[in-house]
């Protein structure tokens, strides 16, 4: 049997080495079908988490964007139906894996929305808000966001 | 298609920063198709330059330190090799400091290291660094705590479950067995995985010594090339 390399944390030191160029966007903000992601990563305190990097990728399109002292993130994409979305941090072994829903999603229609309980689907849906689109991340507590299991 | 004694838990109480950043609901398993065999994230917008394997040659002078060579293949899950995808690296300096502003640690910084790089692998699944081997440092998890010296990496692969960030320790180090975000995996093989080899045979003589780690990426290749 072949064993995958174990997981380990991204650790707190990352930020002089994972951004490169133009690494939030995929396409160039203001231009046509433009969409600007924005969220926070919270943990079970409630505290933002100011150390993590989130990815989102659909297709061709791949961001990557640290979060800040607030634990915010931001993205700049062209519009698809959803985003897988992984989230590594200090303090998580392994990353997490979610996907973002545009808020057209139909949680009927949609197979993977269709298996999450109906009081916790909303975690994965993007809220519209003043220029584009919230989408925060709870690693833990109430508010939890639905992770898969990898 | 989890291994769980392989993995480290999201909760480990002895790695204190887990203990409000583990996921506590159960996490949603998806049919494989759903989530785990989707391509892996386009990263062909992440430029890899030539200078960025040697971490040695990335300023005006040589970096202090103990000038190493990390080399290894890239696999799937079958053993077949990972051709050309991305392999990103980041590390302490030979005093065991970062050149990330969040380092305060009171080691120096070297102005000839940043501690950063990039390659593809070849036609093989061989990957290549030229680096200098990094210091270990405290990290007030518990009292006395001391990283065992290690390089951070992280990998794609060819579909989304193959996406892995890790890191590699270096055989015979003292602080492995005190480490708990090593030892957060349960299983010694595990944890073996993560501890690279030192290799006489990559070694240049009057130049590097070279240590070899392997690493093995989730998932497969959706386009074999066998018939």
């Amino acid at each position: 049997m072949t064993i995958p390399t174990p997981s380990q944390t991204v650790g707190p030191f990352f930020g002089f080495a994972m951004p490169f160029e133009d690494d939030t966007q995929t396409i160039a903000p203001g231009s046509d079908g433009a969409v600007r992601i924005e969220g926070q990563v919270f943990d079970g305190a409630g505290e933002p988490v100011p150390d993590a990097v989130v990815e989102i990728s659909e297709g061709d399109q791949f961001a990557r964007c640290g979060t800040d002292r607030e634990g915010a993130f931001h993205f700049t994409v062209r519009k698809a139906a959803s985003f897988d979305v992984i989230v590594f941090a200090r303090g998580l072994l392994r990353h997490l894996a979610t996907r973002l829903y545009f808020p057209d999603a139909d949680p009927d229609g949609d197979p993977l929305l269709r298996m999450i309980e109906p009081e916790r689907r909303h975690t994965l849906i993007a809220s519209a808000s003043e220029g584009g689109l919230r989408f925060d991340i709870h690693l833990q507590g109430d508010q939890e966001t639905v992770f898969i299991q990898l | 298609m989890t291994e769980p004694d392989f993995e480290p838990p999201y909760l480990f109480p002895d790695y204190r920063a887990t203990q409000l950043r583990a996921p506590r609901r159960e996490l949603v398993r998806l049919p494989d198709e759903w989530f785990h065999h989707r391509g892996g994230p386009a990263f062909g917008r992440i430029t890899v330059k030539a200078e960025d394997s040697d971490l040695t040659r990335q300023h005006r002078g040589e970096p202090l330190g103990e000038r190493i060579i990390l080399t290894g293949r890239v696999l799937d899950g079958d053993g077949r090799p990972v051709r050309h995808t991305l392999v990103e690296v980041w590390q302490a300096n030979a005093a065991g400091r970062y050149v990330d502003p969040v380092d305060t640690h009171p080691a120096p910084l070297d102005p000839n290291f940043t501690g950063a790089g990039r390659c593809l692998t070849d036609g093989g699944g061989v990957y290549r660094f030229v680096t200098v081997k990094p210091g270990a440092y405290p990290w007030r998890n518990h009292r006395n705590a001391w990283r065992p010296a290690h390089v951070h990496f992280s990998l794609f692969g060819p579909q989304l479950a193959s996406r892995l960030v890790t890191q590699m320790y270096f055989p015979g180090d003292p602080l492995i067995p005190l480490d708990p975000i090593l030892n957060s995996i349960a299983d010694a093989r595990g944890r073996d995985l993560l501890v690279a080899k030192f290799d006489p045979e990559a070694t240049e003589p009057e130049w590097a010594l070279a240590y070899r780690w392997d690493v093995v990426l989730r998932g497969r290749d959706a386009t074999p090339n066998e018939s």
